[in-house]
């Protein structure tokens, strides 16, 4: 099986693994890192969403054979302890019902508040409506954001 | 009337303790069956039997509080609230207390169900009864230390203060305290004194949540676990005549390729199936690997014939026979007050309206997965599942093992909505477990999980009612759905006892489409249809649609007639609550106002919802939500609820569709299927009325009202009422404004 040097939170990870398996495979079962979460397979919910280069990435599309020399962000990696203003932000607000959809919320909240720090309500709701809620915690999502971007400052 | 604390359990010796090895207090109880009267205490904290106290507590000796609930946590926050209670009673302050999922032991152990919005009432009494006994032991011991009386003693944060300032922590007095006689009878705090309930307490997983810790069942791992995915029949009705894995064994990491469902087989056979039922009597081909994409894409290379087992079925077909059993007469009568028939033909006016819905798959975000492992001596199941006693059970039954030899952990769990309640994705893994002998862990894709899933039925209400010198004078409801019909006291909500002739009769349709319960069963679109159609009641009797209901409910005062379920007194409540806060009586212009009261789940709700119109489109804005559920245990776990399940009934009601063709679904995953995204999610105000009450749950009764509030809105809107959802689908350009 062919190898490929992948960079994931900072740190150079080898992975064996098959060129066509997505990356949300490779670090669930091969890395470990489960906090990226399956929810779809097709990129329409966004729950496997992680960084790569500082972009969201719906990592269940994306092969490892086109991530050599990228820089993979997961939410394991986006603080080492929680203390991201997002993270603080999802906290402060209370945002996860059942939860398995938040760490791609929190990617997406993320790269997206990099780009643009003082969103509008209507910019923020357009950015998260790539991520499903079933449990519809989307007022609170929106809060969030919104709290995080007072938080970057 | 079921409002009023009806919670039994038996006082004496719901709960025992023990002084544990390592030092600390350990408290057992019992949270909605009384505990067997020779249930044994451990004295290692290893040794936890579930089977003898389904919840513990325990107090080291540093005065931390640890509390042991094995108690499902599907994202209704009982996780958060439940602890919260025992908490207010054993006057310790909240941070100081840790929640840890109780792992289960299955022999003989006691209900435990994460469904119909359940847990919060039920273990009211309980929980507070053993906080308070627990409390109440400490100050004893700290008593008889110190050689006074225990009422001269009080306890606050943990620290027992005496007559004369001297203290003692918990921690200081939990040897002796378990040495001594457990006090009955118990004084509760009074709602006043309340210090954690009511208080804002953030989901206790919160810190795992943010930091991508595992803690679902898709996260569990073990040691040469294997993966694997199960290739079920395309279509219902279909079952497995033969199949090819050249294709699938070549591929990198596939392991091994077999079949399963003999022995489901036996189970589905057998005298006691239960919910197993919802299992496929057919085989099923399940291709192992040693990855989850290896399995998957295994499962795709499978070349696979299948032969009809049973007749294929449409929604087209469906649809027909549903109607026919509303114009036919084949009902079976629910409840009949005074003569419907007679009085229909002596009104004024008759109205008569059909409202349809379609089948729903739940779709949790986090697809159906289960782990097992099986050998000689164990048969250990770990996974997300509201019904692990039931799962023990047919999982015994079906690998013919003895009920002992069967482990249930229960992971968190990534959404539920009825649809966990049902194991047989975790049959199937441990049919999968027994033939490999391996430890395993079955992963649905999404496909797998939409497409061969347990819905929520289609169903049909026809509704007809008169009106005569102004008055509702009569009242008939027919249901005709697939595969079952509403239970027990559905029949008995509004408007039972408020229209002197009502009637509701059901009927059922027999599918081989596997249906169940999906949040707030049948009251989920049955609120839509009567809600809905009284507002056109209303129209036709002349009346004002606010009105008109609390007049009804002003008939229902007093009501002699136990079956009766509401309770007009708080139904007239959130409804004068809902209207003040959403300045119904004061409509913005351009703003079109639904309005909804509704009781379902022990809890009355009322909402409003203000649709506006957007490019030519009827648009959710805003839902004004009025919610009675008694004390409000923590305020940001209940709105978060409430929050979740106006939304969520919004996007179903506009959105939700699934349809059947030749037994297959006509979508399969959230490129098709659509649900309610961010965008679209109208803002949520939430209001409570305020009372000391015992408080009821959250998970499911502010759903219903949510497709009713905004049928009616966008009625007004756009002149046109809708009588089947989803509304997106049913409402043509002509019909909008513009």
């Amino acid at each position: 099986m062919p190898t490929y040097n992948l960079k994931v939170n900072g740190e150079k990870q080898v992975v064996e693994a098959e060129s066509d398996t997505p990356l949300l495979w490779a670090l669930r079962d091969h890395l470990d890192l489960v906090g990226t979460k399956f929810g779809c397979g097709i990129g329409q919910c966004g729950a496997c969403t992680v960084h790569v280069n500082g972009t969201a990435t719906r990592s269940c599309l994306l092969p490892v054979s086109a991530l050599e020399d990228k820089e993979i962000t997961t939410i394991e990696g986006l603080s080492e302890n929680g203390s991201h203003p997002v993270q603080q932000a999802w906290k402060e607000v209370d945002v996860p019902q059942c939860g398995y959809c938040q760490a791609g919320q929190i990617m997406t909240a993320s790269a997206f508040l990099e780009t643009n720090p003082k969103p509008t309500e209507e910019e923020i709701k357009i950015a998260m409506n790539g991520n499903i809620c079933r449990c519809s915690a989307y007022n609170r999502i929106q809060k969030a954001v919104a709290i995080a971007s007072e938080k970057i400052g | 009337m079921s409002t009023e604390n009806n919670t039994n359990f038996s006082r004496r010796g719901f709960l025992k303790a023990s002084s544990l090895a390592s030092g600390g207090l350990l408290i057992g109880f019992n949270l909605f069956t009384a505990c067997k009267q020779k249930a044994e205490m451990p004295i290692d904290i290893t040794k936890l039997n579930f089977a003898d106290f389904n919840a513990f507590i325990k107090i080291a000796e540093n005065g931390m509080v640890t509390i042991f609930s094995p108690n499902p946590e599907i994202g209704q926050g009982v996780k958060t609230s439940m602890p919260m209670i025992i908490a207010e009673e054993l006057n310790v302050a909240w941070k100081d207390v840790v929640v840890e999922q109780g792992v289960l032991d299955t022999e003989n152990y006691t209900r435990q169900v994460a469904g119909g919005s359940q847990s919060i009432r039920f273990g009211w009494d309980a929980l507070r009864q053993t906080g308070a006994t627990a409390r109440q032991m400490l100050i004893n011991a700290a008593a008889a230390k110190w050689g006074v009386s225990a009422s001269e003693c009080s306890a606050k944060e943990g620290v027992i203060t005496n007559a004369s300032g001297e203290t003692l922590g918990y921690g200081d007095v939990v040897k002796e305290a378990a040495l001594l006689e457990i006090p009955e009878n118990v004084a509760l705090k009074e709602p006043k004194d309340y210090t954690i309930i009511g208080t804002k307490a953030i989901n206790v997983d919160i810190d795992k949540i943010v930091s991508g810790k595992p803690l679902f069942g898709m996260d569990y791992k073990e040691e040469g676990m294997v993966y694997a995915s199960v290739l079920r029949p395309p279509a219902f009705g279909q079952e497995l005549e033969s199949f090819d894995a050249t294709a699938a064994k070549s591929i990198n990491g596939v392991l091994d390729v077999i079949t399963i469902g003999e022995k489901a087989r036996n189970l589905l056979n057998s005298e006691k199936p239960g919910w197993s039922v919802k299992l496929s009597n057919s085989d099923k081909v399940v291709v192992i690997a040693n990855s989850t994409w290896a399995a998957m894409k295994g499962k795709k290379a499978i070349k696979a014939v299948w032969k009809e087992g049973s007749p294929l079925e449409s929604t087209d077909a469906h649809d027909k026979a549903l109607v026919k059993l509303l114009d036919g007469n084949k009902f079976k009568t629910m409840r009949s007050d005074g003569d419907v028939k007679k009085t229909f033909a002596q009104a004024d006016k008759v109205l008569e309206r059909t409202y349809e819905s379609p089948f729903l798959p739940h779709n949790c975000m986090e697809p159906m997965n289960f782990f097992a492992s099986v050998d000689d001596a164990k048969v250990r199941l770990v996974g997300p599942i509201q019904t692990p006693e039931d799962l023990a059970t047919a999982v015994a039954t079906m690998l013919d093992r003895s009920l002992e030899d069967i482990s249930v952990e229960m992971t968190r769990i990534g959404g539920g909505f009825g649809r966990r309640l049902y194991g047989d994705f975790a049959m199937e893994v441990a049919e999968i477990a027994d033939v490999i002998r391996k430890p395993v862990k079955m992963v649905s894709s999404r496909e797998d999980d939409m497409t061969t899933g347990v819905y929520r039925p289609a169903i049909k209400y026809r509704i007809k009612a008169s009106v005569k010198n102004g008055e509702i004078t009569g009242y008939q409801l027919k249901e005709a759905a697939v595969n079952g019909n509403m239970y027990g006291l559905i029949p008995n909500f509004f408007p039972a006892g408020a229209i002197e002739n009502y009637q509701v009769d059901v009927a059922s349709l027999k599918s081989n489409i596997t249906t169940g319960a999906w949040r707030a069963p049948y009251t989920n679109f049955l609120s839509y249809a009567e809600q809905s159609f009284f507002d056109e009641l209303a129209e036709i009797a002349e009346k004002d649609p606010v009105q008109m209901r609390l007049d009804l409910l002003q008939k229902v005062k007093g009501t002699k007639d136990e079956k009766i379920q509401y309770s007009p007194e708080r139904l007239e409540g959130v409804i004068n609550l809902v209207v003040e806060k959403s300045g119904y009586r004061t409509p913005k212009e351009g703003v079109y106002q639904g309005f909804c009261a509704y009781y379902c789940h022990n809890t009355h709700v009322a909402e409003v919802a203000d649709v506006v119109i957007e490019n030519n489109k009827p648009v959710v804005k805003n839902v004004t939500v009025a919610v009675d559920c008694g004390i409000v245990v923590n305020p940001l776990g209940a709105i978060n609820q409430i929050e979740g399940g106006v939304v969520d009934g919004v996007g179903h009601a506009m959105y939700g569709d699934f349809k059947f063709k030749d037994g297959m679904p006509d979508s399969s995953n959230f490129g098709a299927y659509r649900l309610i995204r961010n965008s679209e999610a109208p803002k949520v105000a939430t209001y409570f009325v305020e009372n000391d009450l015992s408080p009821t749950g959250l998970g499911e009764p502010t759903l219903p009202p949510a497709g009713a509030a905004v049928s009616i809105a966008i009625t007004k809107a756009t002149g046109k009422r809708i009588y089947k959802q989803p509304f997106t689908k049913n409402m043509v350009a002509k019909e909008i404004i513009g």
